[in-house]
């Protein structure tokens, strides 16, 4: 392709987006834009999967029936997550094993909130209540996304996800008007998620490169530093009225500003996190490597069948 | 209590759900393919739906002011009237697949006479039951004959599970003598009926299978009576361990 043809389509290619016309997978795009939209995608997917982890852990000792049964739903709906999303990367000509490859070679990333254990009931809540309302606020923004099938499958986790932040708040309630024992138990799951929680948007946008470039082409609508603010701001309240403690003496309301103030983030921490060195990277990592490997004989008999099948029908 | 052997019967029926949704919860995250990890977390789910009712009709007959999570978290060992096959461990995918299956291809004759059952509260649940066991079973039976005619392997495997669990199968068609009263009242069916049926479904999805039952026929039953084999308290411990811990609390 001569070098003019290729100018004159990425011209074309970001009109479209600023006239904010869904980028569909037959459309021409960009390798970068589609690089970045694989990664990202996939990292999404990821997070979903391994996601599933933590919370999967409580479903046997969940406290009772009802709790049992809404949070066999919840993860039940992240795996369908995981798979609308692997479905989006797939309209990108990535190939879903492939990219699952990546994660258990430690190449593609995943939320790293997931490297977290989540080690009380009260966490089953908290995850809820403040993992996936940070999540939300990401992805609220995402169903507006540029990329069509993206955009679109958003929407529909976005229902989801807030019938799961519900609830995990509405959970904490009933812990904080609960027992002594209870309202400590939701305090300390507080106090353990409320900065990997923050952690969640990602890096400052002065230390965030990629970010200007996926603004430009509307992939992200916001600022990693502009979610944090918004989450900041309507979650203080919901532990107000919870009557729990945000773990930062520095949290204080700045009339000037309209926003919370808050502490700087522990980078180092989440870095840390990111690279493999949070308390559960390797068990999150060896439990997904350990059920593709079991079930390797499981895909293996399902190919095998649908083979003969199809012989049979032939014949 | 209103009427002991009705309660016995919805008792038993709620353990079955209740601890084979326990058991299949303990797959979440962990399946083989993403589709089955949705699969058996929704069957769990429907499950652990179906133990809620039929728990709380029972708490409902027992007319002691408890509701379904007293009877599921709050009873000793020996006071779960669940089958064997039920509380058997996880093992591979196709023991979880062969231990459902069996259970599956039980549980919807059972529900189907259920559902014209002379009380109307039982054939209100066995009618919603129904609708999702008819899908837990084409499930499971496309399963058993995928891994029974997919490679050899699967089909070691298969055979393996099923060698394992045919001695638990028996069980499933227990009958007490309270019971019978409650088939003559019209209330459920007998359980030669629902054997008959079970047989026809299994046998033919062995055949397509081509798995071979089990020519040793030993079959172990107690669990109808509250005697259990060893995984049931482990699998007990986990699931009461909050309720145990922290006793007389909302959650």
């Amino acid at each position: 392709m001569k070098t003019m043809d290729l100018q004159e389509l990425e011209k074309r290619f970001q009109e479209k987006i600023d006239k904010e016309i869904k980028i569909e997978p037959n459309d021409w795009m960009p390798d970068e834009y589609r690089k970045t939209l694989i990664r990202q995608i996939s990292q999404h997917a990821h997070s979903e999967i391994v996601g599933m982890l933590p919370e999967g852990n409580w479903i046997t000792r969940a406290p009772n029936l009802r709790r049992k049964a809404v949070l066999l739903a919840k993860v039940q709906d992240e795996a369908g997550h995981g798979l609308y999303l692997y479905s989006s990367v797939e309209t990108l000509g990535a190939d879903r094993e492939a990219t699952i490859d990546d994660l258990h070679s430690g190449k593609a990333k995943y939320s790293s909130i997931f490297n977290y254990p989540a080690v009380t009931w009260a966490d089953i809540g908290t995850i809820g209540w403040l993992v996936d309302g940070a999540a939300i606020m990401n992805q609220v923004a995402l169903c507006r996304c540029s990329y069509g099938p993206y955009a679109r499958g958003m929407v529909k986790i976005c229902k989801e996800e807030s019938f799961h932040q519900r609830q995990g708040y509405e959970s904490l309630v009933t812990l904080c008007n609960g027992t002594p024992e209870q309202k400590a138990m939701a305090q300390d799951a507080m106090n353990r998620f409320w900065w990997p929680a923050l952690m969640m948007f990602g890096p400052s946008d002065d230390e965030s490169p990629n970010s200007a470039q996926s603004m430009k082409w509307k992939i992200k609508r916001f600022s990693n530093d502009e979610l944090r603010q918004s989450f900041v701001d309507a979650t203080v309240p919901q532990a107000e009225i919870l009557g729990l403690t945000i773990p930062d003496p520095n949290l204080k309301w700045n009339e000037a500003t309209g926003h919370y103030d808050f502490s700087p983030i522990n980078w180092d921490e989440f870095w840390q996190v990111v690279n493999g060195n949070g308390p559960c990277n390797k068990e999150r990592i060896e439990a997904r490597k350990k059920a593709k490997e079991n079930g390797m004989w499981v895909r293996e008999a399902a190919t095998a069948y649908a083979a003969k099948r199809s012989m049979k029908k032939t014949a | 209590m209103k009427n002991e052997a009705l309660y016995n019967y919805v008792l038993h029926m709620g353990d079955d759900s209740l601890v084979l949704g326990q058991r299949l919860g303990e797959w979440c995250g962990h399946g083989p393919i993403l589709e089955e990890d949705i699969a058996m977390t929704n069957i769990s789910l429907d499950l652990i739906g179906q133990a809620m009712s039929l728990l709380d009709y029972a708490a409902e007959i027992e007319r002691q002011g408890k509701d379904h999570d007293a009877l599921a978290y709050l009873r000793f060992e020996n006071q779960y009237r669940n089958v064997l096959l039920v509380e058997q461990p996880n093992g591979d995918f196709a023991d979880t697949m062969m231990r459902q299956f069996l259970f599956d291809a039980f549980r919807k004759p059972l529900y189907e006479k259920l559902t014209a059952s002379s009380d109307a509260q039982i054939a209100a649940i066995a009618e919603k039951s129904l609708k999702e066991t008819r899908y837990h079973l084409k499930h499971t039976s496309e399963w058993i004959i995928r891994l029974g005619d997919g490679t050899d392997e699967s089909h070691d495997r298969a055979q393996k599970a099923l060698d394992n669990l045919w001695r638990y199968t028996n069980e499933l068609f227990y009958e007490t003598e309270e019971a019978k009263s409650l088939v003559m009242a019209g209330i459920v069916p007998p359980m030669s009926e629902i054997k008959i049926l079970w047989k026809q479904t299994v046998e033919a999805v062995f055949t397509e299978a081509t798995l071979v039952i089990p020519t040793n026929n030993w079959q172990f039953e107690g669990g109808r009576r509250g005697v259990h084999s060893e995984h049931l308290g482990y699998l007990l411990a986990e699931l009461q361990y909050m309720q145990r811990a922290y006793p007389n609390m909302k959650w």
